[in-house]
């Protein structure tokens, strides 16, 4: 019961520390289910049932009496109440507003549901019911729980994102019957939630049953047949991949492209810091050469070098970058570790500063920064906008990509493991550790350099202030949350530490305090990553000793083993 | 597998190929009920609202300028009763964050929503480079209340921004008066300058060397310098200008650094106290005065004028609808300018849209931003408007403050700053 | 098998020997050129020497916490920074409520040392909070995993203040008492600063005679020596990590005040940049060692300080730059990082030299 009540204590607290940052207040501004729920609501209420979930997975597991757990949420919840009660008790009382520019009347009004002092019984109300249908939640069984959860989460997705949904949904018949079936202007109300979470969970329902199903039955199929559907599961991906700037629309393009960017600088940096363990803050400084390479090259306004056209000053921003990463990483050959990391900031900052001086101006613009870069034509036809540009994006990215799993399988590939892991061994065992590690800044530089190439002709000027500090921070979050040395974890990291905040600017103010906790977290309990690699997966779990993992198993392409095994 | 290799690389340069070609172009001629345009029609049906747009910087340290200005479109459409051409008015909006991408994205979300007949911003320069030529692709004309930078409506400026006027005045006008109040009135034969690296601080900086060594000679601009927005210790910089003895030093900075500047040049030996003080709008609130403290005493400020004599009483009107509404005067300078350029918007549209029997509403884009270029004596609240065919409609009137006080609470541009010139 | 792979060795050298001349001439002459202008004279030069001293004072009290916990866990706290601004900030309030009451100019003395203490409560609690959830868990953790928990922590701690106080900036108020100057032989020097320079050096003895006269100092050298065979020894190593955080952030929450006490500005940002530069202070006095940490700030400020006038102005460059690089201060940053990139390549084991044994990091 104790632990019940430290449960409600401590997600009392994170309830209270939310507010007074002012993320509830914020997220209360978007109306999930207009009429119904905002998202400060919903923060809140997730907070509740969070605390009685909790409360509800610390019985042991032989008291798992339906009484006793949900009397454990009950506590819970009510104490998590408690502490919110608490809040809206002194907050006005002893003027905390003097301090914490958040605890405006608006928030307790919020807080006490528009009541006040007198608010409080409800309050701690609704934080008990919340505990025990957390509590609750977990002693549903798969089947119900499953659809119910699916149901809610994307009616509550489409209520977030509802604004991105309409933009979608604005042209062509068929969509806009859908748009006016589900939406008003205001958002999604409470019908439009109703038939979406109805559809949703019949859908999950259903298809749960089948999926296991398809697995086995794709499972049971000859090899030929096999590697066909996988061709096919494969191609409606790309496909999907390909029309979704057209049916997005503009803003979704956009965003898109700046996920691609950031994919782009993710993959160099997951070369030097994923394969060879080489921590590089000072990121920017190449995705800033690669700007102002293609920048100087292709601009028609006061600064330009030459007047080339985006395919020529491509290569050479590359190989510009190419020989930056060479020249960076010679002096610092033999720093290691977290020296390494505090040098390449500083270099970061070196670069932008110079591109940023006065001093420098005559050449790179300084503060007023390189204007008037045209868009590139090929053949006639103009990448005028984000969908053209997109599709710009996603070759150099496949291309880079590509490249990134080569290098990864092969000898160079091995090496920079090998130097990730120890590099005095790796010295021992013959790795011309100079090469490789000159290789692995250059070549990551000149991926980060494609990006620049990209982003100069996106925004058409360049700005000095764009290549701070932030962007390499961004850059190592993404490949962290996304899987250290994984190319799938760098897309996975870029949608969501990229994509999410753009499309909900609610987040974006509070983008790096949510960065901050989710690093924290993440290395706490998941250092690999949202989409590891096998290798980093088994790496990291080794060790730490606390966890104990099931040794796992390589992901064995399913030919090889049906070669292997059948034929 | 090779097989369904090509066959994929095939699909994928099918879709590749056939994709660009579904991309909606950018809008063309168009006849839409009783309007043919140029660019495209904007319907509006009977009862629906008449969608706005602002693309501000509302959130971040710059906040209280985009808000400031939203506010001034807030209280126009209050003042228009929420009515234009018979259809209520939905004010939308982004965040840009005074930064190109953020003008970007905004742009480019706002620019999506083929609802929005016109709209506001951007707040900051480095914005509305890449923004506006994004909206205007969209047909969408926009109207910025806060862009000081020359080069938006320079004649050089490009096609691209053709649907791109503000109502603020353009900085080569703040430049200019201030060299000219310190050469006239202050009769300063030495100056120096310190930006901070920042596109609007350097261009202002710049304008006003240039104006003064005009004015006054090769020379007479003693030390151009620079300094990163987030410096704090600025006595080597004063230091170092100190040694060539001027007379005046002109730091159009931001408040962060301009607090740091004023207090620290009274405790730099070489400066002394007779060396006058001087910045620019970007310091022109009273966040600078308690970043300043007691030096800001005696400190000139160069701002657009928000004085009653120049404004008129209908500035005085505007600012108790002001209190009324949001408890407290004002945030920053650019209100005025939203004000006007939400008027402007709404009098072109009125003279813009059409209706046709069933009470729906057409308006030719085209129309709307020839109408718009085409203001001509419009009287706004911060003076006579007339747009010329870069998009300059400002009628700039900028002034400059003295302070006389330290005290935070006493703040009021006019008496509290006191306005000295002209 | 090939000669240990650094065949290269020649090639590296040479270019690693070209870059030390290249900006050891570059810094020679441009000094040469400044001082051959003559703008200067010899007061302003001891007037950028002195803002140098404070502003190194301040680097090296953070700098103290860098190298403090450096030493024993071997591992660079990011968020030492935001522990320098949270005392900072926090303590603001309890300054202006004492300026509100009159308190502050009543008894200055008694207020400032109030303030001091609730500054470095505050950064205490943090860093102990801080060290508990993000750094414990990890100890074991590969070297790059708590690095990253380092970054982690050190933007969530800015953007928890961001969202508590705002965006914008709180001013100190001022204390009559430290307002002008004072002139010690000839050579004026700010109350502030002196205090600042004062205070610095009080906290750096009383930190050195900790950690080399008593027990527990005695501590935290044989753990930050050899975590395991101290723990052998009996010595509770968690508790003593504890204390070295703990120190350590009290020593950046007084820096915290007597920052403000200069810079009366303070917001959630404040910390970033000074705790970069206290780094770079703390790698060129001598991680690991705290004398080294003094010197390393004091050297880095008077560097920032002197630098961009000394070398950069008067680097003539006929036909670009024919009256030395103009705008120099805002390439100030720039010398401190390279003066950083230089001790880290050529000097890694500081001016003072590392106290302790160089282990691979």
């Amino acid at each position: 019961m104790s632990a019940a009540l430290r449960t409600g204590l401590i997600w009392g607290t994170i309830g209270v520390f939310l507010s007074l940052v002012g993320m509830v207040e914020a997220f209360a501004a978007r109306q999930v289910i207009v009429g119904v729920v905002s998202l400060g609501h919903l923060l809140l209420l997730i907070i509740s049932l969070g605390s009685g979930v909790r409360a509800a997975r610390q019985v042991a597991a032989g008291e798992r009496a339906p009484g006793a757990v949900l009397l454990r949420g009950l506590v819970a919840g009510m104490v998590t109440g408690a502490v919110g009660a608490a809040f809206i008790a002194v907050g006005p009382a002893i003027n905390l507003r003097a301090m914490f520019i958040s605890a405006t009347p608006e928030l307790f009004a919020l807080l006490s549901f528009g009541r006040g002092i007198a608010g409080i019984p409800l309050v701690l109300g609704a934080g008990a019911a919340a505990g025990v249908l957390g509590a609750a939640a977990t002693l549903l069984p798969a089947v119900i729980a499953r659809p119910l959860a699916v149901g809610v989460t994307t009616a509550l997705t489409f209520g977030l994102f509802q604004e991105l949904l309409q933009i979608i949904l604005q042209e062509g018949t068929i969509r806009t019957a859908i748009k006016r079936l589900l939406f008003t202007d205001d958002g999604l109300p409470p019908r439009g939630a109703l038939i979406v979470f109805v559809v949703a969970g019949v859908l999950s329902a259903l298809l749960r049953g089948r999926r296991g199903g398809v697995r086995a039955w794709a499972a049971s199929r000859p090899p030929r047949q096999r590697r066909v559907l996988s061709a096919g599961a494969l191609v409606l991906g790309v496909a999907l991949v390909l029309v979704l700037p057209v049916v997005g629309g503009l803003f979704i393009a956009q965003v898109l492209v700046l996920v691609g960017l950031y994919v782009l600088m993710g993959l160099g940096l997951n070369l030097e810091v994923g394969f060879a363990g080489l921590l590089d803050l000072g990121f920017v400084a190449f995705f800033a050469i690669g700007a102002y390479t293609v920048g100087l090259l292709t601009s028609t306004g006061e600064h330009a070098i030459a007047d080339l056209s985006f395919w020529a000053a491509v290569p050479i921003a590359v190989v510009a970058s190419l020989i930056a990463g060479f020249l960076f990483g010679l002096p610092i050959l033999r720093i290691r570790g977290d020296y390494l990391a505090i040098a390449t900031l500083g270099f970061g900052e070196i670069i932008r500063l110079l591109f940023l001086s006065d001093a420098l101006r005559p050449w790179f613009g300084g503060s007023q920064g390189v204007l008037g870069i045209p868009k590139p034509e090929l053949f006639g036809f103009e990448f005028s906008g984000p969908q053209q540009l997109y599709y710009l994006t996603l070759i150099a990215s496949a291309f880079v990509a590509f490249v990134a799993a080569r290098l990864r399988d092969s000898r160079l590939g091995r090496a920079w493991m090998a130097l990730r892991e120890d590099e005095d061994v790796a010295e021992a065992m013959g790795i011309n550790l100079v090469n490789v590690k000159l290789l692995a800044y250059g070549i990551g530089g000149a991926m980060a350099g494609m990006g620049g190439a990209i982003f100069a002709v996106m925004l058409g000027s360049i700005f000095p202030h764009s290549f701070s500090l932030i962007i390499s921070v961004n850059v190592l979050a993404l490949i962290i949350v996304g899987g250290m040395g994984s190319l799938p974890g760098v897309v996975v990291g870029s949608l969501f530490l990229v994509g999410l905040p753009e499309l909900l600017r609610e987040f974006s103010d509070f983008r790096f305090l949510i960065y901050g906790a989710v690093l924290v977290i993440m290395m706490q309990f998941r250092p690999e990553g949202l989409w590891p690699s096998a290798a980093q997966q088994r790496e990291l779990h080794e060790e730490r000793a606390d966890i104990a993992v099931a040794p796992v198993a390589e992901a064995v392409p399913g030919e090889a083993q049906a070669e292997g095994g059948g034929s | 597998m090779r097989h369904v290799r090509l066959l994929v690389a095939l699909f994928v340069a099918l879709l590749l190929a056939g994709g660009s070609y579904f991309v909606p172009s950018a809008p063309a001629a168009q006849t839409m009920g009783p309007v043919t345009d140029a660019i495209g029609v904007v319907k509006i049906n009977k009862g629906q609202p008449i969608t706005i747009a602002y693309w501000l910087v509302i959130a971040g340290p710059d906040a209280t300028l985009g808000v400031d200005s939203r506010r001034g479109i807030e209280i126009a459409i209050d003042d228009a009763k929420g009515t234009l051409v018979g259809h209520p008015i939905r004010l939308i909006g982004e965040d840009s964050a005074c930064n190109a991408e953020g003008g970007t994205t905004a742009a480019t979300k706002l620019a999506a929503n083929k609802a929005i007949v016109a709209a506001i911003g951007s707040s900051c320069s480095s914005e509305a480079r890449p923004g506006a030529p994004i909206l205007w692709k969209a047909g969408i004309v926009t109207v910025s209340p806060s862009n000081t930078a020359p080069v938006l409506t320079a004649p050089d400026r490009g096609p691209d921004y053709g649907g791109y006027m503000r109502t603020a005045h353009n900085d080569q006008v703040q430049g200019k008066v201030a060299a000219e109040f310190a050469t006239r009135v202050l009769k300063v034969k030495k100056a120096a300058t310190i930006h901070d690296g920042s596109p609007y601080a350097e261009g202002l900086a710049n304008v006003f060397a240039d104006v003064f060594t005009r004015l006054n000679g090769a020379g007479s601009v003693t030390s151009r310098e620079a300094i990163s927005p987030t410096d704090t210790d600025m006595r080597p910089v004063l230091t170092k200008i100190a040694a060539a003895k001027p007379e005046l030093i002109y730091f159009p900075v931001f408040i962060a650094a301009g607090g740091f500047i004023a207090r620290q040049a009274k405790e730099v030996s070489g400066l002394g106290a007779a060396v006058k003080l001087m910045s620019a709008d970007g310091t022109f609130s009273p966040d600078f005065v308690k970043a300043a403290g007691d030096s800001v005493v005696g400190m000139y400020n160069s701002s657009p004028d928000l004085s009653p004599q120049a404004l008129g009483p209908g500035y005085t009107v505007f600012l108790n609808k002001h209190k009324k509404k949001y408890g407290g005067n004002p945030l920053s300078a650019f209100h005025p300018h939203a004000y006007d350029a939400a008027n402007l918007i709404f009098a072109a549209i009125r003279k813009v849209a059409k209706k046709d029997a069933q009470g729906n509403t057409y308006i030719g884009r085209q129309a709307l931003r020839d109408a718009l270029f085409a203001t001509k004596g419009f009287k706004g609240l911060t003076g006579t408007l007339t747009c010329n065919q870069y998009g300059d409609c400002a009628d700039p009137k900028i002034a400059v403050y003295q302070h006389t006080t330290a005290d935070v609470t006493k703040w009021n541009p006019g008496t509290s700053p006191k306005k000295i010139y002209p | 098998m090939r000669r240990s792979g650094l065949a290269r060795i020649p090639i590296i050298d040479i270019f690693l020997w070209v870059f030390r001349i290249g900006v050891i001439g570059v810094v020679l002459y441009g000094s040469f050129g400044t001082l051959r202008q003559g703008k200067y004279s010899g007061e302003v030069w001891i007037d950028f020497v002195v803002f140098g001293l404070s502003q190194g004072s301040v680097y090296a009290l953070i700098a103290l916490g860098y190298t403090m916990v450096y030493g024993i866990l071997r591992m660079i706290n990011f968020a030492h920074g935001e522990v320098f601004m949270s005392g900072a900030y926090v303590a603001y309030f309890a300054a202006a409520a004492f300026n509100a009451a009159g308190f502050l100019n009543r008894q200055p003395v008694i207020a400032l040392l109030a303030v001091l203490g609730v500054a470095m409560l505050t950064s205490t609690g943090i860093a102990l909070v801080v060290e508990r959830i993000a750094y414990r868990p990890l100890r074991r953790a590969p070297r790059l995993v708590p690095l990253i928990a380092a970054i982690g922590a050190s933007f969530f701690l800015q953007y928890t203040f961001r969202g508590f106080f705002g965006t914008g900036f709180q001013a100190y108020p001022g204390v009559n008492v430290l307002k002008g100057e004072w002139v010690l032989a000839g050579i004026g020097i700010l109350r502030t600063q002196a205090v600042v320079i004062v205070g610095a050096v009080v906290m750096m003895l009383a930190l050195y005679l900790f950690v080399q006269r008593t027990k527990t100092g005695t501590a935290m050298r044989a753990v930050s020596e050899d975590m395991e065979v101290a723990a052998m020894m009996g010595i509770d190593v968690d508790r003593i990590i504890v204390i070295t955080f703990g120190v350590g952030a009290a020593a950046a929450g007084a820096a915290g005040v007597l920052y403000a006490l200069v810079f009366p500005q303070v917001h959630f940002f404040m910390g970033f940049l000074p705790g970069i530069k206290a780094f770079t202070a703390a790698v060129l006095g001598g991680i690991g060692n705290i004398p080294g940490a003094m010197v390393g700030g004091l050297f880095l400020g008077i560097f920032e300080s002197v630098g961009p006038t000394l070398f950069l102005e008067g680097l003539t460059v006929p036909g670009i730059y024919p009256a030395g690089i103009p705008a120099p201060y805002q390439l100030k940053d720039v010398i401190a990082f390279v003066m950083l990139v230089m001790v880290l390549i050529f000097r890694p084991s500081g001016i003072l030299g590392e106290r302790l044994a160089t282990k691979k990091a």
